[in-house]
């Protein structure tokens, strides 16, 4: 019999984060983003966190819990991200105020090597080759080698603390189904990190409810489980809006 | 009458193959995908691990756990997939993309171009434009001719940092559709009553007719 991963509530799943941990936190543009996980972290003040996501937020309405509130709430000594700032001049992130200030570091990431490195802690590889950003800003000074006649670029795995993700559809094991483009970096975050918690959009189903076929990430790497629950207690994924 | 964007996104959907799959970046290029494509079955990838994606949803009809690259709730082709974030960027660095279609700051002759960080800011946003850039088949640009103030965003060589180097295959802009030849770009298509003397007045670089 396997042994129930679900938890009570949100609070209580992210009570032993500590200070200074390190924290990968999925979705790509709404789906799959722990809404209420980071909105809990925020609560538990852990302080000095290493935050690593694809954006830090901020530039839709209505404004969801993202890493830029952690920002301003003064729990955040570094991101690591694909943006760490909008590409449009018009738009500014929330986030942008504090790191041109100095008050937050930032890694920028591109979003196909954030995915591989985070992809690379949870199967075991240390280090890769990419051509990814060869001949660019963020190439200066760093190691490069010559293969086959092609340029690459040496990156380093991202290993992560704890993984905060969001599914579809659980059980009690812990296996994971995602809808749609939920799935985005939650799989690999969760093989990255020695704790993944999970908040899931339906019921939390006995285990063995999902076939072994059709699980997309094995409980093997999931820890805990929240049922999100209907608004206003829990929050989901709504339709966005550029922010003016 | 130069092209609009919706005609700039027609006029580089005329240059896509039988069976392409296409990348569409965040920005202009997402109007590529409500672009009819006639006979061609072309299939539409979003760096986030769509593939087979089609227009944006009619009102009330989106699935909200089911964006393109830019966000938007789009709908599935038949025969779509989904796949994570890993995987969807072994699609592009292993060379599965046939084209990328991005927006940009700036194009240079020399084949690079630059669209993640603008001047004198701290911070950018990369996404998934560098691996695209590095990987694709081909890269697609799509930008206003001059910025706001009238310059040139063609330009011999990008001033802001570069998102990857030699890699532009085509750019189209609101005057025509060029290819970068080195050291000017080549007259491809001129949008209608457009003439050569005002691209060539609009651009910083040679403009080889």
């Amino acid at each position: 019999m396997a042994r129930n991963k679900t938890y009570p509530d949100f609070d209580a799943a992210v009570a032993d984060v500590p200070d200074g941990a390190v924290i990968a936190i999925g979705g790509f543009a709404g789906p799959g983003t722990p809404y209420n996980l980071i909105a809990a972290l925020a609560r538990r003040g852990a302080k000095r966190l290493t935050c690593i996501a694809n954006t830090t937020g901020g530039a839709h309405k209505p404004r969801m819990p993202d890493i830029g509130m952690l920002v301003e709430n003064g729990q955040v000594a570094k991101v690591i991200c694909a943006f760490t700032a909008a590409t449009r001049a018009s738009d500014v992130l929330p986030f942008t105020k504090y790191y041109e200030s100095g008050e937050v570091a930032a890694e920028i990431v591109p979003q196909g090597t954030l995915a591989e490195r985070l992809r690379a802690a949870g199967a075991g590889i240390p280090a890769f080759y990419t051509p990814t950003a060869v001949g660019t800003e963020l190439a200066e000074g760093r190691e490069t080698r010559e293969i086959n006649g092609r340029r690459y670029l040496l990156e380093y795995a991202l290993p992560v603390d704890f993984a905060f993700i969001r599914a579809a559809r659980a059980d009690a094991a812990g296996n994971l189904r995602f809808h749609r483009s939920q799935r985005n970096f939650n799989p690999l975050m969760a093989m990255a990190a020695k704790t993944t918690i999970v908040e899931v959009e339906e019921d939390i189903l006995p285990a063995g409810a999902i076939d072994a076929d059709d699980v997309h990430t094995p409980g093997l790497v999931v820890h805990r489980l929240i049922r999100v629950p209907p608004p206003p207690m829990g929050l989901w994924t709504r339709k966005r809006e550029a922010a003016k | 009458m130069s092209w609009t964007r919706m005609q700039m996104a027609e006029r580089l959907v005329r240059e896509f193959q039988e069976g392409w799959v296409v990348n569409l970046g965040v920005g202009m290029p997402t109007m590529i995908a409500d672009v009819p494509m006639g006979d061609r079955d072309i299939i539409f990838h979003a760096e986030n691990g769509v593939i087979g994606y089609g227009a944006v949803c009619a009102p009330g009809t989106e699935d909200l756990n089911l964006v393109n690259a830019g966000g938007q709730n789009v709908v599935l082709n038949p025969g779509a997939s989904i796949v994570h974030h890993a995987d969807s960027f072994g699609l592009i660095r292993g060379g599965r993309m046939d084209v990328t279609v991005m927006g940009a700051y700036e194009v240079a002759a020399n084949g690079d171009f630059a669209n993640w960080k603008l001047k004198g800011a701290k911070g950018g946003g990369i996404g998934g434009a560098m691996d695209l850039a590095a990987c694709a088949q081909r890269v697609f640009i799509m930008l206003e001719h001059r910025t706001r103030d009238g310059a040139s965003r063609l330009l011999p060589r990008c001033s802001l940092p570069i998102t990857a180097a030699g890699v532009v295959t085509l750019v189209v802009t609101d005057l025509g559709l060029f290819a970068p030849m080195g050291e000017g770009f080549a007259l491809r298509d001129l949008a209608p009553d457009v003439t050569l003397e005002e691209v060539r007045a609009a651009t910083a670089c040679p403009i080889i007719a």
